[in-house]
């Protein structure tokens, strides 16, 4: 474990901690702009938590430690993610953590300690976003993994790390079937799991169709703020794993300080990019259905399949 | 003097004397003497198992101890990891067994089950009723004796002495099964029908090693082993098929898994455990040892065939886990899902022995042994934490529980340790073996070898099925605790929940310990699964994993993953955000407040999401798989069909395997039964007259033929 090789790690940590909200208050400003408002501005959630920092946390009767730890699990389960990811640099002391599927294994147990934190309460709001969440969790799962098997099976790895160098080595892999069919399917599991439009509104609280917001209801005060920072790091994370694994150019091969400095800049214009993209399609699209994502995430699954059949058939 | 000898004479002993003493020993003491009696068993297997990991062999052979065969013992490694499994989770029943079957706490009875609705009855608390019925003479006796039986199964070396030991194993169960039979009608019920498929797998597996001992020409494994390559291929296949229907009746895989739910429930926990965690996993060693050991490995298809059923247990037992409601029946589907991916390990294994690919085989098959061990370990913690729900509240049902996690911390901090075990997450022992068993299939496509097109197809429908067996098991085990543990207590009994008697809590700590290990470290299993290989040439002789250092690495592959640096950095970031927060906000307390009830204030436990409801998306998504029952009743009052009186809804979720498949076969056994009836009315005569036309077609039969 070099000292250049922490310092990448280290970099990693405090762009995504630091520059998350900034990506949530960007895709709020994008969409505000689209929709004709002046928008609050892309600072406005780190105020938000400054704000709620300040604020008297709860306890609700009846709830035990599982309520009181699901904000910890749920950011150190994100934050662990940041750390590991090549998100800047593929050069990372922390390689053997990086596989894809332990990746995807800590974004479950973030959800999860949220979902059981919903039961908690005790509340029909908290057991109805747990039951939903936990289920578009369940159903994305599949697609996922496949979309990661058709990913590492051109590299003969699931090692994040290798699959970032394996396309920046060979760059018109990015253009292969398997490669496109996997782009799809990884971009709908990443809106479900995200808890973006169509699959859930991040800027609902009605009851009968918010999940992500049912879960959370019953935080206030400085645990609200850590749930709320938690998500937009998941976010964050999510949007930089889709970026780097298809789009990887610009992600430092060395700890050299420079390369670092570079990449930090072209990760954080790349993500940026993507959440525009992304915020701005949420605003020509309503929610869907509760019982229509199954078939959004069937779909997707479909895709990964074929990814998968490709990356044998077509290699 | 061999360890292995000496740990086999400890687990006789202690046995047949802790047998005896249950027998003879007044009811106080009864719990104390079989439990500790059943943990000395599990000790010694625990004993042979290490030595025979550590690399000992030890053989027995004795002349006159069974009619017309020889008695014949053998430990190896392969022997060696299921004893120490079995042994291990023995240890553990036998200390939680004595605080379970003491007397004190409330089980579940007919009229408990009868009670309408969801407010619950009280617990039943009289000592001399349900608490001792799991305490009584036979079944206390019974428990050593049933331990033993499962510790010798991997050890026997001949087919007459494991089907010996096997029979003594199924019917000692049986026992323990209809322990509390006196207290509901559906124990009477689940031991008709694990005797009824317990029987139907011996004879299954008697029939194809009889059919393999006479094409070998010896009884005895070395025989088998010896002369196997001799058979045909269609004699081959056929003792094959013939082995793995058995075997898998035991193992629970689909669809002959029908007693599982129903046996795994009734039984007393501690014995649910046993069965579940240690007995289910012989089923596994029966498919490994004659499959790869005294077959040699044999042809494709039949592990696409272990391949292709393991899938669809592991996808129909999580299905049907995520939407049971009665805690017990939801481990006993889980098993059938565990047991389907350690089947889908074995099968892919066995496909890629076949075609030569070693090294992939070798993982996988390292993997399904490690996840029968992973399994061992969560599924016992969590019949323990069951039982402790049921010994304390008398209820099983999740839709009634509930408010747990301050009325019995420590169960329910257990319980959370084999929950996360058993749903696949990092920091749970699962997660590892099931990350194993992804890191195999996926690698057929890079391996040093091309895929062949039946492993391009067949692998990434098999990671599929992994990956939903794992998302659904998620789902399932947030139900369970969630549900069971967490929230306010949704019925009387769930109210006055207490916490378990200090042995019970020992019980559960050790499995917890053992999950806990798995999980951090699970490279110390590097070394015995690859003397376990080197017991299954046809498979690979080498080294499954590399390196013992703090990451797990797979030798041959690339891939590499470090379940403790994973725990660690969880560790530091959520202790550093919390040490973080609590310096911003300078400590304040959190403020007890009431759960926000959408303006009303008075909310009552009927308001909370059950495990009904939160399973109720599950059950719409997978409407055509499960196909629930539901029929909804309105009464209306007498004055006017407009104003209702009440609603009634039901929701059932039938195992519809089980519904399609046995009712044909149960009526054709009986229009048979009724049948024979008409030929046998009672007369010696008939007898007689069929015993010499018996003997006579015998005779024409020899005649023609020599």
């Amino acid at each position: 474990m070099t000292a250049a090789g922490v310092v990448g790690v280290l970099v990693q940590v405090a762009l995504v901690v630091g520059g998350a909200p900034l990506l949530v208050g960007l895709m709020r400003q994008v969409r505000a702009v689209l929709e004709g408002r002046a928008g609050a501005g892309i600072g406005q959630p780190w105020r938000d938590l400054r704000k709620l920092m300040k604020k008297e946390a709860i306890r609700p009767e009846g709830t035990s430690w599982v309520f009181t730890s699901g904000p910890l699990v749920l950011f150190a389960s994100t934050l662990v993610i940041a750390a590991v990811a090549p998100f800047v640099s593929t050069a990372s002391p922390l390689d053997g953590v990086a596989d894809l599927f332990a990746v995807v294994s800590l974004l479950l147990l973030g959800t999860v300690a949220l979902t059981l934190a919903g039961l908690d309460t005790g509340t029909a709001f908290g057991g109805m976003g747990a039951s939903r969440e936990v289920t578009i969790a369940a159903l994305a799962e599949p697609t996922i993994l496949l979309a990661g098997f058709a990913l590492s099976a051109r590299v003969g790895s699931s090692n994040l790390a290798d699959i970032v160098a394996g396309t920046l080595a060979t760059p018109a892999q990015v253009l292969s079937p398997a490669t496109l069919l996997a782009a799809v399917a990884f971009a709908v599991v990443v809106i479900a799991e995200a808890g973006r439009l169509p699959v859930d509104n991040p800027a609902t609280h009605l009851e009968l169709t918010m999940i992500h917001e049912a879960m959370i209801l019953e935080y206030a005060g400085r645990d609200l703020a850590v749930v709320e920072l938690a998500s937009a790091m998941r976010l964050a994370v999510l949007l930089g794993l889709s970026v780097n694994l298809f789009v990887p150019w610009g992600v430092a091969t060395s700890s050299a300080p420079l390369a670092l400095l570079g990449a930090t800049a072209v990760f954080a214009l790349k993500v940026g990019l993507l959440g525009a993209v992304l915020a701005a399609f949420e605003v020509f699209i309503a929610k869907w259905r509760l019982f229509r994502v199954p078939e959004l995430l069937a779909g997707s699954f479909l895709f990964g399949l074929l990814a998968v059949s490709a990356s044998f058939f077509l290699a | 003097m061999n360890p292995i000898s000496v740990g086999l004479v400890v687990v006789a002993a202690a046995a047949l004397v802790g047998a005896a003493a249950g027998a003879l020993a007044p009811a106080r003491t009864r719990p104390l003497v079989t439990g500790t009696a059943t943990a000395v068993v599990g000790l010694g297997g625990v004993l042979v198992g290490v030595a025979a990991l550590g690399g000992q062999t030890w053989s027995l052979t004795v002349a006159h101890l069974l009619p017309l065969a020889e008695t014949t013992l053998a430990v190896d490694a392969l022997s060696g990891a299921f004893l120490l499994l079995i042994g291990a989770v023995a240890i553990a029943a036998g200390v939680y067994g004595i605080g379970y079957t003491s007397p004190g706490g409330a089980h579940a009875t007919d009229e408990d089950d009868a009670a309408p609705g969801h407010d619950g009855v009280g617990a039943h608390d009289d000592a001399s009723g349900p608490a001792t019925a799991a305490a009584s003479r036979t079944a206390q006796a019974v428990l050593p004796l049933f331990a033993a039986a499962m510790l010798l199964v991997p050890a026997a070396a001949s087919v007459s002495t494991l089907l010996v030991l096997w029979e003594l194993m199924a019917l000692t169960s049986l026992v323990l099964v209809l322990a509390e039979h006196r207290l509901r009608r559906s124990v009477r019920d689940a031991g008709l029908w694990y005797a009824g498929m317990t029987h139907a797998g011996l004879v299954a597996i008697m029939l194809g090693l009889v059919v393999l001992a006479a094409g070998a020409g010896g009884e005895s494994f070395a025989a088998m082993r010896a002369g196997s390559a001799g058979l045909s291929p269609a004699t081959a296949s056929c003792v094959f098929v013939l082995i793995f229907l058995g075997f898998g009746s035991k193992a629970g895989m689909v669809p002959l898994h029908v007693w599982l739910p129903r046996a795994h429930p009734e039984a007393p926990s501690h014995v649910s455990a046993l069965m579940s965690a240690a007995m289910v996993t012989l089923g596994l060693y029966g498919i490994i040892r004659v499959g790869f050991d005294l077959l040699g490995g044999g042809t494709r298809w039949w592990w696409l065939l272990v391949l292709a059923v393991g899938s669809v247990s592991a996808l129909y037992g999580v299905l049907q886990a995520s939407v049971a409601a009665d805690l017990k029946r939801l481990l006993a589907y889980s098993t059938t899902e565990n047991v389907g991916l350690m089947l889908m390990g074995v099968g892919a294994a066995g496909v890629f022995a076949a075609e030569g690919n070693r090294v992939l085989a070798g993982l996988l098959l390292a993997a399904a042994v490690l996840h029968a061990v992973n399994h061992a370990a969560f599924k016992a913690l969590l019949f323990f934490g069951a039982g402790s729900v049921l010994r304390s509240t008398g209820l099983r049902d999740l839709d009634r529980l509930g408010g747990l996690a301050s009325r019995m911390p420590v169960t329910t901090a257990l319980f959370a340790v084999g929950a996360l075990g058993a749903a696949g997450l990092p920091a749970g022992n699962g997660f590892v073996s099931e990350w194993l068993l992804l890191q195999g299939l996926i690698h057929s496509v890079t391996g040093a070898m091309a895929p062949s097109v039946v492993v391009a197809i067949s692998m990434p429908l098999a990671v599929a099925v992994v990956a939903l067996t794992a998302g659904l098991g998620v789902a399932t085990f947030v139900k369970a605790f969630g549900v069971g543990f967490l929230a306010r207590p949704r019925s009387a009994a769930a109210t006055g929940a207490t916490e378990s008697p200090l042995s019970m809590r020992a019980g559960m700590g050790l499995a917890a310990a053992a999950c806990t290990a798995l999980a951090l470290a699970p490279s110390i299993a590097g070394a015995p699964l690859s003397r376990l290989l080197s017991v299954l040439p046809s498979v690979r002789d080498g080294a499954p994993l590399a390196g013992s250092d703090v990451s797990l690495r797979l030798a041959g592959i690339a891939g590499s993953m470090s379940p403790l640096l994973i725990v660690v950095g969880l560790l530091v970031a959520g202790l550093g955000a919390a040490a973080l927060v609590r310096r911003v906000t300078h400590g304040a307390p959190r403020r007890a407040t009431p759960v926000w009830g959408g303006g009303s204030t008075r909310l009552s436990p009927r308001m909370e999401y059950t495990a009904t409801s939160f399973a109720e998306p599950l059950i719409r998504v997978f409407d055509d798989v499960l196909r629930p029952e539901q029929d909804i009743d309105v009464t209306p009052f007498a004055e006017s069909e407009f104003l209702i009186e009440s609603i009634s809804y039901r929701q059932r979720v039938p195992d519809r395997v089980e519904a399609r498949l046995y009712p044909p076969l149960l009526a054709a056994a009986r229009r048979w039964g009724q049948w024979s009836r008409g030929i046998a009315n009672g007369s010696v005569h008939r007898y007689l007259a069929y015993g010499f036309i018996g003997l006579l077609v015998v005779l024409v039969i020899v005649g023609i033929t020599s």
